[in-house]
């Protein structure tokens, strides 16, 4: 029996108590910093044939010193659960840069350094346990949307090229000592469904189980994801993995975000998370939501029993997530409805068969 | 939010290349485009699930799955219904449920190749997401008989839940549907197999689901669809009971399994029951006479050929009244004692028609016909049973007061209610509309009613209703009381009714459930735990009420003030009416009105639920929506020819500037001499949304000083003649056209209410004179402006109505008036404001805080008690608020 298992316990004890708290963004952070395109190819990529400025999940590799500081500023700031940075280290994803070769090894390290930070912080305060969150993003690729509006049956991606690729990823992730898997942003919820395909492949074959998080992504104000479903629809397509949590980031700010999670929040039978935006995006492209604003929208939600785990997405920084502890402080989390089993069935909308 | 089905899930047949030549057809010849629209034609047509299968020889069907299949998946109105992924190769359902995002159906899986092929197979469906059926088939083959069918999904769910933890509730078993009537023995009970199989599996197997492709059963009547039809709906009607509860099927073309001749519906039974061993011989030899389907409706009156209880039965059943007299005649002159024809042959047909209607195979309006028949035999037999003097004699099930209480003249639903209990044997005391409570409690207790029954529409009824349970208990009256009606509610009853007494209050939904409650209560078995359940409920929702009382998301009047809709008056200055004052309009046509009714509150009237027109064709109540509108065309054809009816009209317009939430009304253009004041309410909840303003219907209005703006009010009622009709229909014993004339006089009204906005915004006001819009517009309210109306989620406050009519004159110039509680009079009526602003908008007010209630009482000149009794739905810790969402008006805030 790996740590993982007695380390997932102990989350689901810790769930059971509090609302736990994830961390904000990684890109926002690394943007601060200003690094130039030397700084991204480090030593190690210095003669790679094309530009890698803005691959952030490289600097795992050419920059950990980067990537550990700003895990440790959420861990400073309350976060509970780190994510890893690896929103991109699939082979699909890194593709584009031509690194995919080095996904697993992304995945891998990306763990461990966010193992490290954690080790540290509950070598400060034992007992607070912390978790490494592996995420697995949504890849730069639709498997259930056509790119050709001329040929509508036309896929760039297929399923079985997402369920290798996951599947690598999250290899190097539980390699790496991931305590959780999470499948974030979702705009698609095919794409997810070979992640957690892949997952559940992962899992047999290494005869060892993770808590899995699910995120999807509202795109916009239609209350939909990017691929059309509702957010029951959505929930009912993925509920056969038996997720530790459910929840939605991205795309929108608290604000816009909550009616949807409340929506979740109601047919969901497992955590619900949440980790929005901070705001919508400004004239200049920017998120400039206060951590205050934002906190006490997050802090509504909890009082009102919507949620189990929040945290920040894009825009967010580690003053976002200290107000965020603040503002949960002491509310108990969302307790989880049961309902008597029955056929969930879900095209874009849900559909479900009374007994 | 969840759609949910309660009955019977139709799986779309018609892209399956085995069983449709066509879809066959155009997948071979690569016409994917007409293939798709195959695909939507189904589901615009109700099915629920759509089964796809490629399984053809000439085809690679791997490739022709996931092509469709992603093509599918570009059709937002096709692949929003869930997909069945169906081929005998588990590659094919692979490829298909690695295209689709949603959570599919695999069809299917066995344990053909024995269990560890089966297991995998399963293991795979769960990790794709996806619910599985599973056939009823295993290493020694397909199950054939009951216990075969029995053994083998029983050790297939044991294995899939106990050893693959797979969901017992995305198991759908297919226990096999053979042909039958093929003139092979072994073949007779495979009919009878599959329905006792599915009522075994229901039985022992928790959760999973009973599926099948219905089009086996009949295949030895291929080229003879009427039969074909037929014996689908028989097979169905009897699965479906067993616990069957989805199939492969063609829902459009199915008969009702009661309009199936008797003789031909009875040899079906036979066959598929395996009720006879000469049952297919017998089938065979009548199903060509039906093979043509003009045939089939020809041969109607045969029941005009059976004994005279058959008759009445039957009559009682369709709700016919051609023959009821002569018939009733003939089974008076039979039997000893008239009263023996209602003992006997009329009370078995209403038991009939109870029994059918409990059960979802008859629906309200196929009741009250019901109820009809009956009252015309009734009538008929009356004047024999004085003469015998054995009038009183028959004692009913149980003996029913009941009114629309003081205030209020709304009696629709209360009359459908009565028609109902008396269908079931009890006897109604109806005491009419706006009936004071201590008239009903003294009727009450004359007659020794064992229940009472209180109705009313409108939100001041439910204080009076508070204030008779609060009477009955004075009074030490023990008897059960029931509540219904458009704004009454689980809810506020528990909160504020069931409180005033010790004695039980029941809310009532809807007529269908009026029976169940009124048997549960009266029954010595089972009334003290029905009333102890209904008490502990209602106790529950007391609690959650006190727990909603939540200040933290309403904001001060103050800050809600600070967050109106600030509307921007500085641009063109707004658009003046064409005359100051109120005018009068008569003499509209009914026939230009007809064309303007919005139908789908007429058949939620009727507790058909549904749109319109598609309800028509609704597989399960289309039947019974069809008759009822072809009736209502006819009423309306009689009410046009009454010179009774006559739709009446009063409009105004006058000057006006918002003054803090309320709106201050002038007498002509020169704003100097102030006319009144209409009173608006603010939302003072705290929106999720910063950006979303605090409304008051007076930010929809130019404040003093910015602009000239102006305020529109109405008043329009279908006339008294509705009533008067109504009560002659009453007065013959026909509560089906009395409740069919009032319903379309309220759909008259509204109509008219339609019309009358349309030729405001294009004529009298004349903000919108080049609006061209069709009658599904105007429903969805595609227009530019709003008419609220007093009563409903804008403006609770139905007094505003008494403002309303004084300054329209709305009694001398069209004879409406108000009842104390604001109802008004003819009941076929609507009132409310017009506003011409472009931003203008419906929206509900919600709760308000006291400290808004202080200063809307102060502007009204009222003490706090009225304001607290006036508003009572929109206070805090109130039950009210889930009441509002009545009838169809209220939901838009439209005065319809």
């Amino acid at each position: 029996m790996r740590s993982e298992q007695s380390r997932g316990a102990i989350l689901r004890e810790a769930a059971s108590k509090r609302i736990l708290l994830l961390d904000g963004a990684m890109g926002t952070a690394v943007q601060d910093r200003d690094l130039d395109e030397a700084a991204f190819r480090g030593e190690r990529f210095a003669d790679h044939p094309s530009d890698l400025q803005g691959n952030n999940d490289l600097l795992t590799l050419t920059r950990p010193d980067v990537v550990l500081d700003i895990h440790r500023a959420y861990l400073d700031a309350g976060a509970d659960i780190l994510e890893t940075n690896t929103f991109n280290s699939t082979t699909i994803s890194q593709a584009d840069y031509g690194t995919g070769a080095y996904a697993w090894e992304l995945n891998h390290r990306a763990a461990i350094l966010a193992r490290q930070a954690v080790t540290e912080a509950e070598a400060r305060t034992p007992h607070k346990p912390r978790f490494v969150a592996g995420v697995l993003g949504p890849t730069s690729k639709t498997a259930s949307i056509s790119p050709d509006v001329n040929d509508p049956a036309y896929r760039e991606v297929s399923f079985d090229d997402l369920r290798l690729s996951y599947g690598e990823a999250a290899d190097g992730l539980l390699d790496g000592g991931a305590d959780v898997l999470m499948v974030e942003t979702i705009f698609d919820t095919l794409n997810a469904k070979a992640a957690l395909f892949a997952i559940d492949e992962v899992f047999e074959r290494r005869g060892e189980v993770v808590p899995v998080m699910i995120s999807g992504t509202i795109t916009d104000r239609s209350g939909r994801t990017l691929s059309g479903q509702t957010g029951e629809a959505f929930w009912n397509s993925v509920r056969h993995a038996r997720p530790f949590a459910i929840g939605l980031n991205c795309a929108l700010g608290a604000a816009e975000l909550r009616q949807y999670v409340a929506e979740l929040s109601v047919v969901a039978d497992c955590l619900v998370s949440a980790h929005p935006n901070a705001g919508l995006p400004n004239a200049f492209g920017e998120y400039d939501e206060s951590p205050e604003t934002m906190a006490v929208q997050i802090r509504e939600w909890a009082q009102a029993g919507l949620v189990n785990i929040v945290g920040g997405c894009c825009g967010t920084t580690p003053d976002h997530i200290r107000a965020l502890a603040e503002a949960i402080q002491g509310v108990p989390p969302r307790s989880v409805p049961e309902f008597p089993p029955s056929l969930r069935l879900a095209g874009l909308e849900p559909f479900e068969v009374q007994i | 939010m969840t759609q949910q089905t309660a009955l019977f899930v139709n799986i779309g047949e018609r892209t399956n290349v085995t069983g449709s030549a066509r879809f066959k057809k155009l997948i071979l010849e690569g016409d994917y485009d007409t293939a798709l629209a195959v695909a939507r034609d189904q589901v615009e047509n109700g099915c629920q699930i759509l089964d796809v299968n490629m399984d053809e020889g000439m085809l690679d069907a791997v490739v022709a799955m996931t092509r469709f299949l992603n093509l599918v998946s570009s059709e937002p109105d096709i692949c929003r219904i869930p997909i069945m992924v169906d081929s005998s190769d588990w590659t094919v359902i692979e490829a298909g449920l690695k295209c689709l995002q949603g959570k599919a159906i695999a069809n299917s899986i066995s344990m053909k190749e024995g269990e560890a092929d089966f297991l995998e197979k399963a293991k795979l469906a769960r990790r794709y997401g996806a619910a599985v059926v599973v056939m009823a088939f295993d290493e020694a083959g397909q199950a054939d008989t009951v216990e075969r069918k029995v053994e083998i999904c029983t050790r297939a769910y044991r294995l899939l839940v106990d050893k693959a933890n797979f969901p017992a509730e995305d198991i759908i078993f297919d226990p096999n549907i053979f042909a039958i009537a093929t003139g092979i023995p072994e073949h007779d009970d495979y009919g009878r197999a599959f329905i006792e199989a599915t009522r075994q599996i229901r039985a022992t197997l928790p959760y999973a689901q009973i599926s099948g492709g219905l089009s086996n059963v009949s295949f030895s009547f291929r080229g003879n669809e009427p039969v074909r039809q037929a014996i689908h709906s028989v097979f169905l009607y009897h699965a479906i009971a067993a616990g069957m509860t989805m199939g492969i099927v063609n829902a459009g073309r199915l008969p009702v399994y009661d309009d199936i001749p008797d003789d031909l519906r009875n040899r079906i039974e036979d066959a598929v029951l395996n009720r006879r061993p000469d049952a297919g011989e017998r089938l065979l030899e009548v199903a060509e006479q039906f093979r043509d389907p003009a045939e089939v409706v020809q041969s109607d009156p045969e029941w005009r050929k059976g004994d005279v209880t058959s008759r009445l039965v039957h009559a009682l059943v369709h709700g016919i009244t051609d023959h009821v007299v002569e018939d009733t005649e003939e089974a008076r002159l039979a039997m000893d004692r008239p009263l023996d024809v209602i003992e006997g042959p009329l009370m078995d047909g209403m038991s009939v028609v109870g029994d059918l209607f409990g059960s979802g195979r008859m629906f309200l309006p196929q009741v009250v016909k019901s109820a009809r028949v009956m009252k015309r035999a009734v009538a008929h037999l009356e004047p024999f049973m004085d003469a015998e003097q054995e009038g009183g004699v028959r004692k009913a099930a149980g003996r029913i007061v009941m009114a629309t209480v003081k205030g209020d003249v709304h009696d629709i639903g209360k009359n459908i209610v009565g028609v109902v209990l008396r269908c079931n044997d009890y006897e109604v005391i109806d005491l009419g509309v706006m009936v004071p409570g201590a008239q009903i409690l003294d009727r009450a207790e004359a007659e020794g009613a064992d229940m009472i029954g209180l109705s009313g529409l409108i939100t001041p009824s439910l204080r009076e209703m508070s204030r008779v349970a609060a009477e009955m208990q004075r009074r030490g009256m023990t008897q059960p009381l029931l509540i219904g009606g458009a704004t009454t509610s689980k809810l506020h009853t528990a909160v504020k009714i069931a409180p005033e007494r010790d004695g039980s209050v029941t809310h009532v939904l809807d007529a269908s459930r009026a029976v169940g409650v009124v048997r549960a209560l009266l029954s010595p078995r089972t009334r003290d735990t029905f009333i102890d359940e209904v008490r502990a409920e209602q106790e529950k929702l007391r609690l959650a009420a006190r727990g909603r009382n939540d200040r933290t998301n309403r904001l001060t009047m103050g800050e809600a003030r600070r967050n109106a809709l600030k509307l921007d008056w500085s641009g063109p200055a707004p658009v003046a009416p064409s005359f100051i004052g109120a005018k009068r309009f008569l003499d509209w046509d009914i026939g230009e009105l007809e064309s303007r009714i919005d139908w789908r509150p007429f058949f939620q009237t009727w507790e058909l639920a549904g749109r319109y027109p598609e309800l028509l064709d609704d597989p399960i109540v289309g039947e019974a929506a069809r008759q009822l509108h072809i009736d209502a065309l006819a009423m309306l054809a009689r009410l046009k020819q009454d010179p009774r009816v006559r739709p009446a009209a009063v409009v105004g317009f006058w000057p006006a500037e918002a003054v803090g939430d309320d709106i201050q009304l002038f007498v002509d253009s020169d704003r100097t001499e102030t006319l009144t004041r209409i009173h608006t309410l603010r939302q003072q909840r705290r929106h999720s949304q910063a950006d979303r303003p605090n409304l008051a219907l007076a930010d929809f209005i130019a404040p003093a000083g910015s602009a000239p703006d102006h305020l529109g009010c109405f008043a329009v009622t279908a006339g008294p003649g509705i009533d008067e009709i109504a009560a002659e229909y009453e007065a013959d014993g026909d509560d089906y056209g009395s409740i069919m004339a009032k319903a379309l006089g309220d759909r008259l009204a509204e109509a008219l209410a339609e019309h009358l906005h349309e030729r405001v915004r294009r004529e009298f006001w004349g903000y919108a004179a080049d609006e061209e819009l069709s009658n599904d517009d105007l429903i969805a309210e595609r227009y530019r402006g709003i008419r609220p109306a007093p009563g409903y989620p804008a403006c609770p406050d139905h007094t505003e109505k008494q403002t309303i009519f004084s300054i329209l004159d709305a009694e001398a110039a069209i004879g409406m008036q108000l009842t104390e509680s604001c109802a008004m009079q003819p009941a076929s009526s609507v009132s409310g404001l017009y506003f011409a602003h472009p931003e203008a908008r419906y929206f509900g007010l919600g709760r308000i805080g006291p400290d808004q209630l202080a200063d809307y009482a102060r502007r009204k000149d009222w003490s706090a008690e009225e304001a607290a009794n006036w508003l009572a739905s929109n206070l805090d810790a109130d039950a009210e608020e889930e009441s509002s969402a009545g009838g169809d008006a209220q939901v838009s805030g439209r005065a319809a």
